[in-house]
């Protein structure tokens, strides 16, 4: 079971669920936890411990400037503009390359190969006996979040049971977090930024073909437009969080609401049979 | 013209809400973007008035014609991107993974694959009170987002470069559409919010700031809710010598001001108002600092 944690619209508390409900899951079994929000993780802040880390590396063109002759076929065929062919010599942009390893196939002297580059590292933690921690990190300034993102992801693939704290947006991050999942919980709160977002959120989802559920977080009783916006596309609203100074204190200060108020555990529970509801296993 | 971009690292700390009060009280013509093109808010506070739509074409992505593939396998051998997979009797190319790179066109021996064109967002030019207004949408799901932010830009200094502020509504986290957001820009304004979350990804995206030379200023939103980490946050903006030059408390005004889709400024007298008239002062002597340096 892989549950991913996605919003559309940032700091509506995805971390918040994603943490408590690996937290409560790890009461009574074994969860892996991956923090997929790459340029800014925040999961390991909840679960401070001991962690390894792992360089994330991609694949970069280094050009042989002796065997060159400045043909300027690479350049040409680069789809991403990283390669400039002077009559001197050949410009490499490394920020700019995706890695797809066209120039090394397209360079009729072979002139071309690939070294490992890093752009990030992924960080492997056991904070709680049953709780298994993976964080990528983008390494700051690279904007390449996918290839870290996909590396988290593979260091648990052979997990029974895993939630992937997602990136806010819609983008090719999310979509990299979600792909695989088997269902997925968006997490809003009941604005017109939170509505206009989670609408996009729900487009992904479909596209993907992943089952969602909605929780609304930071609920002030206002919540009609948000329901009425769940009914009329047949999503279920599986959890509603109040909004209580009190739970955003325990959250801003780096603590699990499911600690300091157990009650709250059976309702992560529950979040959880509605996510294996969703996803059609028992 | 000064180029602002208002960013924050962690999503949800208020950027829009703050963006679209600057606007409302920051003096001079203005023309606005919102480069948050994943989940674009800014349009959402300001009453638009639109003027026309632009389609965005981002990077061209490969297209097999089942007619002719042979299905021999060679383009998903090759694809970095686990892209193009077997489907009936052809393969096929899944656009949501495809990045563009044309390699699978490179290889095919029957020529059956192609670049197509696709569009994966819309631009939008809009009127407001306070001037023109840039924004963009993103196909939910689809790539290219920092080409997108790019083409925001650019439209808005194409149609208003005689502005004297050029004010941006920026995205969360330090990737690709936050780094094409702060290229060239001169000044950011970090918005940020007293928790351990909110200090952890401030000294992230300082970091990614650093390595493009804006001038770098911080605020922080709801700063009462936790003091400690407050004066934690106020700390280490010392120490990095970042000027500190907003503090909004917690006001339940700001959310009932979302709702009824105007910045909080013209919700009437309440605390956070008064806080970001302060933060708009600072603001305004810090950009004049600036252009005097310039």
């Amino acid at each position: 079971m892989k549950i991913a944690i996605a919003s559309g619209k940032g700091g509506t508390g995805k971390t918040m669920v994603a943490a408590n409900l690996a937290f409560t899951l790890s009461q009574t079994c074994q969860v892996t936890l991956v923090d997929c929000d790459v340029e800014e993780p925040n999961l390991h802040l909840f679960f401070p411990a001991p962690a390894t880390v792992a360089d994330v590396n991609v694949a970069v063109p280094v050009i042989n400037e002796t065997t060159c002759d400045r043909c300027g076929i690479c350049g040409e065929f680069c789809q991403y503009g990283a390669i400039t062919v002077l009559a001197s010599r050949v410009l490499f942009f490394p920020e700019l390359c995706h890695s797809c390893g066209g120039c090394t196939l397209v360079c009729p002297k072979s002139a071309i190969h690939e070294v490992p580059k890093r752009i990030g590292t992924v960080t492997f933690a056991t904070p709680l006996p049953r709780l298994n921690l993976v964080t990528g990190y983008l390494d700051a300034g690279n904007p390449h979040a996918v290839p870290v993102i996909r590396a988290a992801k593979k260091a648990a693939e052979n997990d029974n049971l895993v939630i992937c704290d997602a990136s806010p947006g819609t983008s090719c991050p999310v979509v990299e977090t979600l792909d695989g999942c088997d269902a997925c919980i968006l997490v809003t709160e009941s604005t017109p930024f939170g509505m206009h977002d989670l609408e996009l959120a729900v487009d992904v989802a479909e596209r993907l073909g992943i089952p969602a559920g909605i929780v609304i977080n930071r609920s002030d009783g206002q919540d009609q437009a948000t329901l009425d916006f769940c009914t009329n596309h047949g999503l279920e609203v599986i959890m509603t969080i109040p909004f209580d100074r009190g739970i955003a204190a325990i959250q801003s200060r780096g603590d699990l609401l499911c600690r300091v108020r157990p009650e709250w555990l059976k309702a992560f529970s529950a979040l959880y049979g509605k996510c294996c509801a969703l996803a059609g296993v028992d | 013209m000064i180029r602002l971009a208002v960013i924050s690292g962690k999503g949800g700390t208020g950027k829009t809400m703050i963006t679209a009060a600057l606007a409302d009280l920051l003096p001079g013509t203005l023309v606005l973007a919102d480069c948050d093109v994943d989940a674009a808010n800014l349009a959402l506070l300001l009453d638009p008035e639109l003027i026309r739509t632009e389609p965005f074409i981002g990077m061209k992505s490969a297209v097999i014609d089942p007619a002719v593939c042979t299905a021999c396998g060679e383009c998903e051998m090759h694809c970095r991107f686990d892209a193009v997979h077997a489907e009936g009797d052809a393969y096929r190319v899944n656009p949501i993974r495809c990045e563009g790179c044309a390699v699978c066109v490179h290889v095919c021996p029957v020529k059956a694959v192609t670049m197509q064109p696709r569009q994966t967002g819309e631009v939008m030019y809009s009127q407001t009170e306070r001037g023109h207004l840039v924004h963009a949408r993103l196909v939910p799901g689809a790539g290219n987002s920092g080409l997108l932010v790019h083409a925001a830009k650019k439209m808005a200094l194409e149609q208003d470069r005689d502005c004297d502020l050029f004010l941006i509504d920026g995205p969360p986290g330090t990737g690709c559409p936050l780094i094409s957001t702060i290229s060239g820009v001169d000044v950011v304004l970090i918005v940020t919010e007293p928790s351990v979350s909110g200090l952890h990804d401030l000294r992230r995206v300082v970091a990614v700031c650093r390595q493009f030379r804006p001038q770098i200023l911080v605020a922080i939103n709801r700063f009462d809710l936790d003091e400690s980490l407050t004066d934690s946050i106020r700390k280490w903006c010392a120490e990095e010598k970042i000027p500190l030059v907003g503090l909004i408390p917690f006001d339940a005004v700001v959310i009932d001001s979302v709702r009824q889709g105007i910045p909080v400024t013209r919700a009437g007298a309440s605390p956070a108002a008064q806080a970001i008239q302060i933060l708009k002062t600072n603001l305004k002597q810090e950009l004049t600092h600036y252009n005097n340096k310039r």
